[in-house]
């Protein structure tokens, strides 16, 4: 039996009165790279956000290393009541990172304090140590020559790597990344995709919403087509991009790379 | 026939200008400190996730946006011994009113300010692991705060001047003053003229000096 890091149940999401998530179920082993694919409003992004709990989970369970997230306190029919205290949340997301469309970085801190923040704070390591794994972060991202710089003395691309570098330097057991490059201009995309190609190559648990399918063809190790809330079709990314059972995972791929090269 | 200005009977008053500009300035002081900190407090309920805390400090800057403030001054001086057996001198009085009031409009200046920063600026924080609190202390106050001078320095200016409400309950302030001195001399054009030159002169001071501390604080 595959020992799963991370695995989802039955995981339902709703905002209000409008089901964005109609039941996904996931397991993930160490290692894979999971690329997410599918049309805007099949909730991709959600259900990335669910996994570090950016979104509370309307049903359903999460399971970190074996040990479910949350303390069920009731039931109310079919429904659980989970609680999820706010310290459960942090210890998750110290251990599930993410990278977010909009990079997020603290514009008020230079691309060193931003990467230290965590450490010091969240993980309490001393500022000398933290230091020096910033750095360490900030040269495998290539932006040793930027540590005094703020964010908006960076392109685009460059405050994407130092988000990157901010996510593992919290050494995560899982990496989520929410479409990372949507927001880039175009020639500045594929310096941060050969970055998080490069932590594939470490290994790296990670999980990928994406509408780059060149890159998830040759990132993913799987590749989930979502659709309408739930998982339509998955597989290797041979089997998704080459020969996709269904018709509309076809109509999908066909669409989104009608216009590449 | 035009009328004869004379400034000279008024200006020999001074010395109770100075002590109406005292008073004036001893109120706006403490009620400014006093001010901020209940501001703050207030500020801290109105975003809490506990409706308990959120509900009563929302009913709380509601009345005060919505009664004028003269009212808060005779509430807490004519009404309160009343009511509630509480007596208190002007002074107490007034910085009660001015006190309460604008702890109601620093808390809207600090929740505005922390409200306008990106939900993402809260998710960034969140995603490395900071607590809520952490997330506010670490990543949303020092940016909110440059956002707060320009209105916190607007909202202070308009304490200064409600200050002079403070004239109705008999305390010591500069309207007081001038009161008074035109009941001696009988020159109110002549003595209003003054105070508001005074005011002008204090506050247009205060904004220079707001204004060259804004502008260091945003070239940070």
């Amino acid at each position: 039996m595959k020992n799963h890091i991370l695995k989802v149940e039955g995981l339902t999401k709703s905002f209000g009165t409008n089901q964005v998530l109609k039941g996904i179920d996931l397991d993930i082993a160490p290692g894979e790279r999971i690329a997410i694919i599918g049309g805007s409003g099949s909730g991709k992004s959600t259900f990335l956000r669910c996994l570090n709990f950016m979104e509370t989970l309307t049903t359903g369970a999460i399971y970190l290393d074996g040990t479910r997230i949350g303390r069920v306190v009731g039931k109310d029919g079919d429904k659980e009541s989970v609680v999820y205290s706010p310290r459960t949340l942090c210890d998750v997301r110290k251990r599930v990172g993410m990278v977010f469309q909009q990079f997020n970085l603290f514009p008020h801190m230079s691309v060193l304090q931003n990467v230290m923040e965590g450490l010091v704070t969240v993980l309490g390591k001393s500022k000398g140590e933290a230091r020096q794994i910033a750095e360490a972060e900030l040269t495998k991202v290539a932006l040793h020559e930027k540590l005094d710089a703020f964010p908006s003395q960076l392109s685009g691309g460059q405050q994407q790597r130092v988000a990157i570098a901010r996510a593992i330097a919290m050494s995560p057991e899982i990496l989520l990344f929410d479409e990372p490059t949507s927001s880039l201009d175009p020639e500045l995309v594929g310096e941060v995709l050969r970055t998080i190609n490069t932590l594939g190559e470490e290994g790296r648990t990670m999980l990928l919403v994406t509408h780059e399918l060149g890159f998830a063809y040759r990132f993913a190790t799987r590749v989930l087509f979502l659709y309408d809330g739930k998982i339509h079709e998955q597989g290797t990314a041979e089997e998704i991009f080459k020969n996709p059972q269904s018709e509309r995972t076809r109509a999908f791929i066909a669409r989104s790379s009608e216009f590449s090269l | 026939m035009a009328y004869e200005w004379d400034f000279g009977v008024v200006l020999a008053q001074w010395p109770l200008f100075l002590k109406g500009l005292g008073g004036t300035l001893l109120i706006a002081a403490i009620s400014i400190g006093l001010g901020v900190i209940l501001g703050a407090i207030i500020a801290t309920g109105r975003m809490s996730r506990l409706a308990w805390l959120r509900i009563p400090a929302g009913i709380y800057v509601d009345f005060y946006r919505n009664t004028p403030g003269i009212v808060h001054f005779f509430w807490f001086y004519y009404a309160l011994p009343i009511v509630a057996d509480i007596r208190m001198g002007p002074l107490e009085a007034a910085v009660l009113a001015l006190t309460t009031q604008s702890a109601s409009f620093y808390c809207e200046v600090f929740r505005g300010a922390i409200l306008s920063l990106p939900k993402g600026q809260w998710e960034g924080g969140a995603a490395i692991g900071m607590t809520r609190f952490q997330t506010l202390r670490r990543v949303i106050l020092p940016q909110a705060a440059l956002r707060m001078v320009g209105p916190f320095i607007e909202r202070t200016f308009e304490l200064i001047k409600t200050t002079s409400l403070a004239s109705t309950l008999a305390y010591g302030e500069l309207l007081y003053s001038a009161t008074q001195i035109s009941a001696q001399t009988y020159r109110p054009m002549e003595v209003y003229t003054v105070v508001a030159l005074i005011y002008f002169c204090l506050l247009f001071t205060f904004s220079l000096l707001a204004r060259r501390v804004e502008r260091r604080l945003t070239h940070v």
